[in-house]
């Protein structure tokens, strides 16, 4: 009987994970020994990170989709129902339908989303780009800004760490180039006690902050917005006002894997070099659903999808294990609109980003092209 | 009884030991504990220090080998 591989999710970690397999497993899928089935809830693969650049019109919001049959090795079969429950004892996941798909192997990847609910007065009162919508948003809102007070809130948990940073610096050359930088003062919060959470990072910001007139308020856990009075309060007892509010929402995990009752917070716990759900053999976890303390990021999905794809592939064809995940990442971060850096890590060896450079910026401009290559499993 | 529930942060740069315990005491009822294991040696002067700021407990920290073991009580 076929060994029936079954993949919950089609973001990048899911994708390059159908399409690899389909790369290292081209013998056992043609002969039948294997199987391959994607679970999916759209028939559109988004390029999230695309979301960051549309608020500022320099993104077309049909650039940030195309077809996931396209993008999906034609021998993984697609289906599109939503999964609502994974039933890891008896190797079963049922989806929206009533209808259910047996497994032997399961690759867990049904991604992060923002909650902005969860903070009282975040959804009317603040803007955001972290899906389509709010970027849509916030890009009609910047284009009616005139000046005054802009808050950049970061909340934790949220996943591509980067971006907060990236919108800071990105809002600052749009308001300079719209002429609007002298009356315009922007205030990065952060929650802990640095400007991001990489410590080199952190204070490779606070020069650049000075340089560009950015001012910052570190430990701010965002307990309320006030809409009316247009003032943001921390946990830390501190209140800001704002003319506009861009917040990074808090995240959560999906909510199939709270109804499986999987993880707190939609989180599964999951070993971090094997990336196995802890207490299962055959249950993967990939990308921002796992609990494993590292970036939730593109980057971070990507190596560990190569990772499960090693593994998943060794054991279907030798019976043992390939290789073990090492916490490997790596991120374009924009220092504006015109120049970038990189920053890569992994469980044993802290980043140390590199100075700014126009170079890197267009790497990054090349990668957003680049990505449909990633997904496809050929980068 | 207080749960306590534990975030093993060793060897995690980003997005780093405080900023998971912020995280998962979102996850917690009140009185119920998280104990934080942390490689950077930060965390012991960051962990308490925020958890003071914010009106939380802290329960203890303890040195091991390599690490430290923070023990914070969600207070509110």
């Amino acid at each position: 009987m076929a060994k029936h591989i079954v993949i919950v999710g089609g973001g990048l970690a899911g994708t390059i994970v159908g399409n690899g397999l389909c790369r290292q497993l081209g013998d056992e899928l043609r002969s039948g020994e294997v199987r391959i089935t994607m679970i999916g809830n759209s028939d559109k693969h988004l390029y999230q990170p695309g979301l960051l650049y549309l608020p500022f019109g320099r993104f077309r919001e049909a650039e940030l989709y195309r077809d996931q049959r396209k993008v999906l090795d034609r021998r993984v079969t697609f289906v599109i129902d939503a999964a609502t429950n994974i039933d890891v004892e008896n190797n079963r996941v049922t989806c929206e339908s009533g209808k259910s798909y047996d497994y032997d192997y399961v690759v867990i990847a049904t991604g992060s989303r923002i909650r902005p609910e969860t903070i009282p007065g975040m959804e009317e009162g603040a803007h955001w780009f972290y899906d389509l919508d709010g970027a849509r948003k916030m890009r009609d809102a910047l284009r009616d800004f005139e000046g005054g007070k802009i808050v950049v809130n970061v909340n934790a948990p949220h996943k591509c760490p980067v971006a907060p940073l990236e919108i800071t610096f990105m809002l600052h050359d749009y308001l300079k180039e719209r002429g609007l930088k002298d009356k315009t003062e922007i205030t990065y919060t952060y929650p802990i006690g640095r400007l991001h959470a990489l410590e080199p990072v952190a204070h490779w910001t606070v020069p650049e902050f000075d340089k560009y007139g950015i001012k910052s308020e570190t430990f701010f856990n965002t307990k309320e917005v006030d809409p009316a009075a247009k003032t943001i309060t921390s946990e830390e007892g501190s209140t800001l006002p704002y003319d506009l509010l861009v917040t990074i929402p808090p995240h959560s995990g999906s909510q199939v894997i709270l109804d499986s009752d999987l993880g707190a917070g939609g989180w599964v716990p999951t070993d971090k070099e094997k990336l196995l759900r802890e207490g299962s053999t055959n249950v993967f976890v990939v990308g921002d659903t796992t609990n494993i303390p590292i970036s939730k990021a593109g980057s971070t999905a990507h190596f560990e999808a190569d990772t499960i794809i090693d593994n998943l592939a060794s054991l279907v064809t030798e019976g043992q294990w390939a290789r073990n995940y090492d916490g490997k990442v790596f991120c374009f971060v924009e220092t504006g609109m015109t120049t970038g850096t990189y920053v890569w890590f992994n469980y044993t060896t802290p980043p140390n980003p590199g100075p700014p450079s126009q170079m890197l910026h267009w790497f990054k401009l090349a990668y957003n092209r680049l990505y449909w290559l990633s997904a496809r499993g050929l980068l | 009884m207080a749960q306590r529930t534990k975030i093993d942060a060793r060897g995690a740069f980003c997005p780093g030991p405080l900023m998971e315990l912020i995280a998962g005491l979102k996850l917690i009822e009140v009185g119920d504990e998280i104990e934080v294991w942390s490689s950077d040696k930060g965390s012991a002067k960051d962990i308490p220090e925020w958890v003071a700021k914010v009106g939380h407990e802290m329960v203890g920290v303890e040195s091991c080998e390599g690490y430290d073991s923070i023990v914070i009580r969600k207070a509110k």
